[in-house]
This record gives C-alpha cells, structure tokens and sequence, in this order.
C-alpha cells in the first residue's frame, strides 16, 4: 500500500468512521443543515444548538464512506464548547490543508485541535474524496449562516 | 489463434506507461490499443480534411476513410444497408436522438415506452425529459429475485398502448444479460418497435441487428476500444426514412433558402456540422483490431473470466456478489460487509487495482436493490486470471485494514 493511502486509513479515522462519536439527531436543535455530495451520494445532517456565539451541543447524522463521516465526527468533537469564531478558524485552517491552500496560523490554544484534523488531510492526494472530508464543515457553515433549520449544501 | 490476454496487453501502451496497473474499469471506459491510437495520428498526420464538400483530392481521400468507416460499423453489425448506420457522439446521444426526432414526431400522449429496471441513466433520462413535453407513460419492467429481468413480466406490461420497448442488452451496473431477441419478437407481436442499448454487450459478443430484428441499436466508440467522443446508431432504413432531423446546421441539408430548408437523406440527415471524422475512423480500426482476435473468442474469455471472478469473489467471506440474474458477463458488482464502495475503491487504488463505485449511472436499479452504491469489476481482453486474483487480494487487504474480517 501506498504511504498516503496508510496515512489516510489511520486507527483514528477508521475508529470515528466505523463508530461516530455524536451520533444522533438533537432534540431542539437551534440550527440544522443537510449536506449532500452527489458525486458519490455521501450525506450528513448537522445538529447545533448555539448559545449566542457558543457551540452548546452539536451532532450528526449522516451516511458515506470512512471519511466523510469520521471527519464529521471528529469535527463535533472539535467544535463542541468552541465559539463560531474558534469554529470558523479550524475550517479554514483545516480547508486550506486538504485543498492545498495557503496555510493559515491558528491561535496556540486551537493547535491541538487542528491536529487532531492532521489525519484526515491525508485526502488532498485524492481530489474526488476533498469534497467528502470537508462535507460536515460545509453543512455546519451552511447551518450557521441559514440561522435556522433545514438549510442544505451540496459538494460537488 | 488461441487467447493470450498477456500478449494481448502489449498491444495497450496504457499498461507499459502504468506498470502493475490492473485495469478492471473496461465498462466505464476500455483502454486503446496502439492500432487505433496511431491510427488516428496518422490520418490526422497524412489524409486529413474535412469531408463531403471537399472538390480537391485530400477531402475526397477524408471523406472516403470517414464512409468506409461507416462500411465497417455496417458489417460489424450485420446491418442490411449502409444508411442504416449514424455517427453519434456516444450511445447516450444515440437515444437521445430517438427520443427527440422519432418519439418526437410518433409518440402521442396515452401511449407508453416500456423501460426496465436494469436501465443506465441514458436510457432513462432522455424518454423522461419527452414525457413530460408530450405526456405519454413511461413503464419499467422489473428484475426478479435474482437480479435478473423477469422476463413473464416484461411480456405481460407490452400492451397495445406500448409503442417502444428500450432496453439494455446487458446490464452496466450489475452484468446483467437481457435476452433482447426474444424481447424484440415479443415488442414487435404487439405492434411495438425496440431500441437495444448495446454499450456493455457490443464489446463482449457478436451483435447481428438481422438477426436480433431490433429497430434501433446504439454503442459507443470508447467502450469498445475506440476513442472517446464516437459511437453509433443503427436504425432500421424504413424507420429511419421517416424520422425528422435531430439537429440542424451544415451538411445535413439539401437547399437552404430562408423560407423553407430540403433535408438530405438518412444518414446524413441525421448528422449536422462536422462530424467526429477521426473518431469514426478511429472507430473502424478499433472494430478491425476486436474482429481480428474474433468475437467468439472475446465472448469465450469473458465467459470464462466471469465464471472465475464469480468463483473467487464468491469465496471471499464478507463480500456479496449483486445480483445480476442466471446470465452475467464481463462484469461483477459486489458489496464488501462494513465498508463502503468508495473506501473499497479508494483502498484498491493503492494496491493499482483500478475499479469503480458508486451508482453506476443506475441509481434506479441500485434502489431496487436496497443498496446506494456498489464495487465494480468489469473485464477486457487485457484482464486475465491474474487480474482477479489481485483484485481480490486487494478486497481482503482492505477488509483487514477496516478489520471487518481478520483471517
């Protein structure tokens, strides 16, 4: 196998693939989004509730492959008790490195998150899977900004 | 000759420029041999120009390569006339020109077009896009339990009401083979006329159109080890003769004046502007290099290595072969248990093994099937035993990598 592919199929990844973390549907949610890659069919719903600018409680559901919903898990890991602000610098730092972007320097104390996303940007070798790793991102920008239920964000 | 699929292989510079690459994706698209990809280049470096038209000697000597190869389809196909055979972009825009000048000028609200579950989207799609202009009833014939069309069902859905059966010759998603003759004798009892998708099965075994008695038949160019961009239209000369044109535009006419236009007869009718001349030329040499290792000896290999992968996948713990029915060729499409097709793929691809999942351009079929996507392995004359016997040790390393199954 090759090197990038061991990279991308990690401990880590297959763990959050195979058994989600966050799971489910909240109960009242204050915001929700469905992403949706058409490419390969890969969904996810996000689930948020903000307490002004806080990430009180976020989740997901969703169907795909090992990526798509292992970066969705992690990212609700991540994000939980973050402000949108720290949420929205993770993305864009996250987003640069699978896509090859210009890096982008993160406060210290959002380092160790950003490197918990490192196994994941294993799939900048992979263009057709970059859309299914940053699927979840997209659905809790998309969430964010639609300020209410039900939006919905397509990768292609 | 007897088969060798490793001296075979030599003649596909792709497998010399990719070493250890194992290509089982021949139902998306075949590899070229070197026949066609010279072949091409050569008539690009020494006879090209445009066609028809052309009163100096290099457009005549275009124009006859172009039309001899339209000679070549004919016989490839058994086709009784020489204007029975339209150059196409692909198969996709075959259908779509039945559906748009023949359905166009002969379909009439309550009227039905009997399609199957087995269907690829281009069969699906463009009689979708004419219902809803003309309102006539779009039916599908289902699959039984096995994957297979159930045939006592297609016959009792033509009724006198179905004015076209369009249906795959061989199912692209799953293997799938239809038996279109019997199909077409059972249209053609009840009035109905049939249109042969014969993508899959063009490459794979001899199609005689006499002999199937099929009114319309279309494949495309690049499955079959030509180029990409050409494909073919058979239509029967009657049918043909009657239908309005396609597209309009340079070539296809036979005066223009502002008022009123005289179109030319098939098929140039049918092929407006400048056509894809090397794609078609291509096409020839492409049909030439397939005849020369024989049909029947193509249709034997994929056979057997159907029946091998069959055998081998079928003893991978943990895999499931879809189901395609009693009679499957050339291709197998498969679930691994706890990972997806894309991760299959993806996992494959380090190991060189070139597959393809997903939908397959079938997203009806999958549905029927209960599943969203699929691992696909399709053959061609370059795959040989070897190939499989990767393939599915590349399964099982993916299988340990996702530790679904550990042996």
């Amino acid at each position: 196998m090759t090197m990038d592919l061991r990279d991308l199929y990690q401990d880590i990844i297959l763990d959050h693939g195979q058994h989600p973390r966050n799971f489910h549907a909240l109960a009242h949610p204050s915001h929700s989004a469905n992403g949706h890659n058409p490419l390969c069919g890969d969904r996810v719903t996000i689930y948020l509730d903000l307490d002004g600018d806080k990430i009180k409680d976020v989740s997901f559901v969703g169907r795909g492959y090992a990526i798509s919903q292992a970066s969705a898990s992690l990212m609700t890991e991540i994000v939980k008790g973050k402000t949108l602000a720290e949420a929205d610098a993770l993305f864009k730092s996250f987003h640069a490195k699978v896509t090859g972007g210009e890096e982008i320097s993160l406060p210290s104390e959002l380092e160790d998150d950003a490197e918990r996303l490192e196994p994941l940007t294993g799939v900048k070798t992979y263009p057709a899977r970059v859309k299914c790793a940053t699927l979840a991102w997209h659905a809790f920008e998309a969430a964010v900004k639609s300020g209410a239920l039900g939006a919905t964000v397509k990768t292609e | 000759m007897s088969f060798d699929p490793q001296a075979l292989r030599r003649d596909f510079p792709i497998f010399a420029n990719n070493p250890g690459l194992v290509y089982l994706d021949s139902a998306a698209s075949a590899q070229k041999p070197a026949a066609v990809i010279d072949g091409v280049s050569n008539f690009y470096r020494t006879d090209y120009a445009n066609i028809h038209r052309g009163v100096y000697r290099l457009s005549a000597k275009s124009t006859e390569l172009y039309e001899n190869a339209r000679e070549r389809v004919r016989k490839f196909l058994n086709a009784k006339h020489f204007g029975e055979i339209v150059f196409v972009r692909g198969a996709t825009e075959g259908i779509n020109l039945v559906a748009y000048s023949w359905g166009g000028a002969f379909l009439k609200p309550g009227d039905e077009v009997l399609l199957t579950e087995l269907e690829h989207h281009a069969n699906i799609v463009p009689w979708q896009i004419l219902r809803d202009r003309i309102g006539f009833k779009i039916v599908a014939a289902p699959i039984d339990a096995t994957g297979g069309l159930d045939l006592a069902k297609l016959e009792a859905l033509i009724s006198p009401r179905t004015k076209l059966v369009a249906v795959t010759q061989l199912a692209n998603a799953t293997g799938a083979m239809v038996p279109v003759e019997t199909i077409a004798r059972l249209a053609h009892a009840k009035g109905a006329k049939i249109l042969v998708d014969g993508c899959q099965a063009a490459p794979r075994l001899a199609v005689d159109v006499q002999a199937l008695d099929c009114d319309f038949y279309v494949f495309s160019g690049h499955k079959i080890y030509g180029p990409t961009g050409i494909g073919v239209l058979y239509a029967k000369k009657a049918i043909l003769d009657a239908m309005p044109p396609f597209q309009g535009g340079g070539d296809m006419i036979l005066n223009v004046t502002f008022e009123k236009t005289e179109f030319q007869e098939p098929p140039v009718r049918f092929e407006a502007g400048t056509p894809d001349i090397s794609g078609a030329i291509g096409l020839a040499m492409a049909l030439d290099y397939v005849d020369a290792i024989g049909r029947d000896a193509i249709l034997a290999h994929e056979e057997a290595l159907t029946g091998y992968g069959v055998d081998i996948v079928s003893r991978l713990p943990g895999v499931r072969l879809v189901g395609a029915g009693q009679h499957r060729l050339g291709i197998l499409s498969l679930e691994v248990e706890g990972i997806h097709p894309h991760d299959v793929a993806t996992l494959l691809d380090g190991h060189k093994v070139a597959v393809r999942a997903g939908h397959h351009c079938a997203q009806p079929l999958l549905d029927k099937l209960g599943l969203g996507a699929t691992t696909r392995a399709s053959f061609g004359v370059y795959n040989d035993e070897r190939d499989i016997d990767a393939f599915a040790a590349a399964v099982k390393a993916a299988q340990r990598t996702f530790k679904t199954v550990t042996r």
